[in-house]
């Protein structure tokens, strides 16, 4: 079989010694199937990734900050948000542990932020002060719209140590 | 009465029907009882012959079987809690709570349904420690522990994928930390949150999406990775016992 094949190969004076007609094909086919297959898997990853969402938006109008005391420290229950004021300003800090994503509480008797679900605990500026969550809390935008009310926008994130000044 | 039942049986095998059903005699011998096994669809992949230690309960104590069994009592009570159930928001959560409070024997279907559900994990958990612990995935048995492995993992990804349907915070939370979870993978973590949850959040795509998982994907992948378990039981020479060697070594 395989002598006859070679032979037949040699008579056509094909440059590549030992490769059959039919292992060409063979070998043309498993490509086309290995680019149609991988072309599959790229249309099925697209197919499966939304491209418009209904979810709630990211940006929300927090009120005025006269609705916020000076020290206080205020959780948006809807946005997941704690809205902080000291002394020298307002910043929104995400209430989502960066564990696992639960919910976060806010403590005012031992004055930090709890995670229920496995017992991360926050100071108020987002920072970690124990349990596993492996990053401190983010701060998200926070300014000032044209008529006076805080406006928060979730998808950007700022450093902490920044404070927007009323 | 047992003659009249016996006599009755002889007649129907006599009939056209039957023999058009059962194209042989009855089993009476080794080899009639092989050509009835072999000629059915449903018993095709089954032994015609088992060594009698392998029956005795301490052989396995039917764990494998048993979690079989809870897989069809799931596949029944699931299909008939499809009926009044739709995957979407708010629908999910209010048709789970009619199910529990309206619906005639819904509350008896959903519990068989949840506690077998509970059940199926703790029994395949349990079969997989009797194998382990017998050596039962030793040589030839590697192939079939592999697909063990797998039913393991699909066993659990339909425990999981169910455990959102009833759409309520319980459902909501062990979701959002599990799909956290994925999005601890470097690098590809948070593209696969996406896409298994279709958005950033636990919403109604992600309902679907689990839905659809757990009531069509991962049962037809269930069901074929069964198949090929039962089937390489037999190929692989039965359960776990073997006949010792001369050194006494098995």
């Amino acid at each position: 079989m395989s002598d006859t094949t070679q032979k037949s190969a040699a008579d056509h004076a094909i440059a590549m010694p030992g490769l059959t007609r039919r292992d060409f094909l063979g070998e043309i086919t498993l490509g086309a199937l290995g680019v149609a297959g991988l072309g599959g898997a790229a249309l099925t990853y697209q197919y499966f990734s939304p491209n418009v969402l209904f979810e709630p938006s990211t940006t929300f109008r927090a009120g005025n900050p006269d609705l916020y005391p000076v020290n206080s420290v205020t959780f948006l229950q809807e946005q997941q948000v704690y809205i902080v004021r000291t002394s020298s300003g307002f910043y929104a800090v995400s209430a989502v542990c960066t564990h696992l994503g639960c919910v976060t509480q806010w403590k005012p008797e031992t004055n930090m932020i709890a995670c229920p679900c496995h017992g991360s605990k926050f100071t108020p500026e987002g920072k970690k002060l124990e349990g596993p969550a492996p990053r401190p809390l983010p701060h998200y935008a926070i300014s000032i719209t044209a008529d006076g009310e805080l406006i928060v926008d979730k998808l950007q994130t700022i450093k902490a140590d920044q404070v927007l000044k009323v | 009465m047992a003659t009249s039942l016996q006599s009755a049986l002889e007649n129907l095998r006599t009939t056209r029907v039957w023999k058009s059903i059962f194209r042989r005699g009855p089993a009476l011998t080794n080899r009639t009882r092989s050509v009835a096994v072999f000629g059915n669809l449903f018993l095709h992949w089954l032994p015609v012959k088992v060594r009698e230690k392998s029956l005795r309960v301490r052989a396995a104590y039917y764990l494998g079987s048993l979690s079989f069994l809870l897989f069809l009592l799931l596949v029944v009570t699931g299909v008939l809690l499809m009926f009044y159930y739709h995957p979407a928001a708010p629908n999910a959560y209010h048709d789970m709570k009619d199910l529990r409070f309206v619906v005639s024997n819904g509350v008896f279907l959903r519990n068989m349904h949840r506690i077998g559900a509970h059940l199926m994990v703790l029994l395949v958990f349990w079969h997989m420690f009797h194998v382990f612990y017998r050596g039962g995935y030793k040589p030839p048995h590697e192939f079939n522990w592999v697909v063990g492995v797998f039913l393991l993992l699909v066993t659990l990804f339909l425990s999981y994928t169910g455990y959102l349907l009833p759409w309520d915070q319980l459902a909501f939370w062990a979701v959002t930390v599990g799909t956290n979870i994925i999005s601890a993978m470097p690098i590809v973590g948070s593209k696969v949150r996406f896409v298994a949850l279709g958005g950033n959040i636990v919403g109604e795509n992600a309902l679907l999406r689990f839905y659809v998982l757990h009531v069509v994907i991962l049962p037809l992948v269930a069901v074929l990775l069964i198949g090929v378990h039962f089937w390489r039981v037999q190929k692989d020479g039965g359960l776990t016992v073997r006949p010792k060697d001369h050194d006494g070594k098995s």
